[in-house]
């Protein structure tokens, strides 16, 4: 059967209708999984009106590109998305299935593993080719140890944190585009009703090329607003540790780390932040790591590039300040 | 009684230990905890306190399941004195964390769950602080047959169904499903409730049952589908340039400066 043997990877849609950055990261990391295994690299994507992500999936590296196609995907919905997924998946067995460990992917993922019988690793933050067969890495233990793992069924699954893969240019000649009308076998359960959006989708703390992040020893709302400032001025997000959020000092769509955002900026600045192990499971790929924090003991500098002990009620307005005054001029990209 | 509600809580090493307290064995493969005391998976202590509220709010008996290799009694005492109404624990050598994965692990629970006797919704945490998997919940849902909603920060039962707020990484989104259903919670559902000393006592003479590996008549060996095949401790130290000055302000000025000499900023 024609994609039998294939990496297969499912990809998703960005607020634009362009395919998410994880998608072509992923499409990079087939790549790789493909040529290691001799095998095709296809991509499935799920909606209504695909085409055009479809087309640039194809132009970004696959071989093939699915585009399953119903009125009723274009939002994900767990049931729909199983049933059109299984549907598909009845015509050909893919060596490999990659999903991004994302909202859907976290949902989806273990109910097709769990449907066809197949091992599923998720939350991976490796993958690569030995001997033959795929090996993955994720954390265990809230991050104080990474297992690799192998999954013993013909098909694997997994799901692949961000920043894992590396989007590749653009390749000359694209691959196909297969659209596919979806169907349904099984009834829907599940009836959704209704969303709230609550995080300012400006700067989703996911792509912001700075974050600045406050902990437990913010102490309240009212140093979250400084931390607002000097993100603004760096043209960043704000994230936070577990006890803020918990506290309600910051909204939960902030939270960085296991159980939060996984982040890998250029710049992460951390402001009275131990640094546990749950937090650094969610930052610790950011390019440079800056740390406030007036315990010259903690954990955080050890993972740091630059540090700066001290109460962050001193050195934060300081800091700002100096950064504002020794601003490059306007428009500089970082500053704008 | 009414509603019946099953909790499914996983004992794990304390997640909040400092990270000497997790030992790497490399050669085992395993992970050993050292000096830090198991507790109940702090996502099924979110689950457990959603079952308390349902069962204020509409009432509901509440069936605590925990399967492993030896459970801590205090710990499940405490969980239970929070509100639950009785106990399913599944205990014996075969099942040693290291040696089930998700899979074997929601086949066991299933097969619990069938002994245990009718149920109208089952709660599970969102991951496992030690497998750090999310896939139980899921996994039972699909061999039981039932539908499953994820991540929910508010769990309410009305009229046969389930209504659920489910997280979003940029809000939340309203989910409802007929029951019998199964639910995962995460953390935004908020903390366990404490039990009063009172509650604990008492709750020593609610009924307990423990099963055997031979009575689920599930083997677990042959069952995993996912292999560990290494264990290494991760490598996140840096080595950290530290701004010092005579003041907090100047030192936060420093900084700034230095940041931007190197071309971070
Ligand atoms: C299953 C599980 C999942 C979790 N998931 C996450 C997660 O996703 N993300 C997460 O962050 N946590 C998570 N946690 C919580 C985690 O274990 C830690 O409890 C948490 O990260 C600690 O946050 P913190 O560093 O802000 O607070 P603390 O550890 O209390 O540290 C506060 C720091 O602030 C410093 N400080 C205090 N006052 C000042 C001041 N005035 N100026 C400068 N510094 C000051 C202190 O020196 C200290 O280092 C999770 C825990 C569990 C069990
Ligand atoms: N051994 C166990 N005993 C009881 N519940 C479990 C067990 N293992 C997993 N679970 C449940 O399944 C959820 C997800 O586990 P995991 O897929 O390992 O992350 C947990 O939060 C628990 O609710």
């Amino acid at each position: 059967m024609e994609g039998s043997g294939s990496v297969v990877i499912l990809a998703e849609t960005a607020e634009s209708g362009a395919p998410a950055a994880i998608s072509l990261e992923l499409l990079g990391l087939g790549r790789d999984l493909a040529d290691g295994l001799g095998a095709d690299l296809s991509a499935v994507i799920l909606g209504s009106g695909m085409g055009d992500a479809a087309r640039e999936l194809a132009a970004r590296g696959a071989d093939e590109v699915i585009q399953l196609e119903h009125a009723s995907l274009s939002t994900y919905n767990p049931e729909l998305y199983q049933e059109a997924m299984l549907g598909l998946l009845k015509s050909f067995t893919p060596r490999v299935l990659l999903a991004g460990h994302t909202a859907m992917g976290q949902d989806l993922l273990p109910r097709l593993a769990f449907s066809l019988s197949c091992g599923l690793v998720t939350d991976c933050v490796g993958a690569r080719v030995e001997g033959g067969q795929i090996l993955f890495v994720r954390p265990v233990y809230g991050g104080n140890a990474l297992a690799t793992q192998r999954v013993t069924t013909a098909t694997a699954m997994a799901t692949v944190r961000a920043r894992v893969g590396e989007a590749k240019a653009p390749t000359a000649t694209p691959g196909e585009v297969k659209v596919i009308e979806a169907s349904f076998a099984a009834p829907v359960r599940l009836e959704p009703k209704g969303r709230e959006t609550l995080e300012d989708r400006e700067c989703p703390l996911e792509e912001a090329p700075v974050v600045v992040s406050g902990g437990r020893g913010m102490g309240g709302e009212e140093g979250f607003a400084l931390l607002r400032e000097l993100a603004s001025l760096l043209g960043g997000a704000v994230g936070a540790s577990r006890p803020p959020v918990d506290s309600g000092w910051a909204p939960s769509t902030c939270q960085v780390g296991i159980t939060g955002k996984v982040v890998a900026p250029d710049i992460y600045i951390a402001v009275a932040i131990s640094g546990s192990t749950q937090h650094l499971s969610g930052m610790s790929e950011a390019g440079k790591i800056v740390a406030i924090n007036k315990d010259p003991d903690a954990y955080i500098f050890k993972v740091s590039d630059y540090g700066v002990v001290g109460d962050w009620k001193q050195v934060l307005p300081a800091f700002t300040a100096a950064l504002r005054e020794a601003a490059p001029e306007q428009g500089g990209a970082r500053w704008a | 009684m009414g509603l019946r509600i099953i909790v499914c809580a996983k004992q794990v090493p304390d997640p909040e230990g400092p990270p000497s307290s997790f030992e790497v064995n490399a050669s085992e493969r395993k992970v050993i905890p050292r000096g830090i005391p198991p507790v109940i998976n702090p996502f099924d202590e979110n689950a457990l306190e959603a079952a308390i509220r349902i069962k204020e709010s509409v009432g509901a008996s509440i069936t605590l399941l925990s399967l492993g290799k030896s459970l801590s009694r205090a710990v499940i005492l405490k969980a239970v004195a929070a509100g639950a109404d009785a106990s399913l624990l599944v205990e014996g050598d075969a099942f040693e964390p290291s040696d089930l994965d998700s899979s074997s692990t929601a086949s066991l629970l299933a097969a619990a769950i069938e002994k245990a006797g009718g149920y109208d919704l089952i709660l599970c945490g969102r991951q496992a602080a030690d497998t750090n998997a999310g896939q139980v919940g899921l996994g039972l849902a699909c061999i039981l047959g039932i539908p499953a909603i994820t991540l929910a920060q508010k769990v309410e039962v009305e009229d046969g169904r389930v209504r659920v707020e489910r997280v979003l990484p940029d809000g939340y989104e309203v989910v409802e499903a007929p029951l019998p259903a199964l639910v995962t919670v995460s953390g935004e559902l908020g903390d366990l409730r404490y039990p009063s000393l009172q509650a604990i006592k008492a709750a020593k003479a609610l009924p307990q049952t423990v099963l055997g590996p031979d009575d689920l008549g599930v083997d677990p060996h042959g069952l995993a589908r996912v292999e560990t095949v290494g264990l290494e401790a991760p490598k996140r130290e840096r080595s950290c340039k530290l701004v010092e000055a005579d003041t907090p302000e100047e030192a936060g000025r420093k900084l700034a400066l230095v940041l931007r000499q190197d071309k971070i900023l």
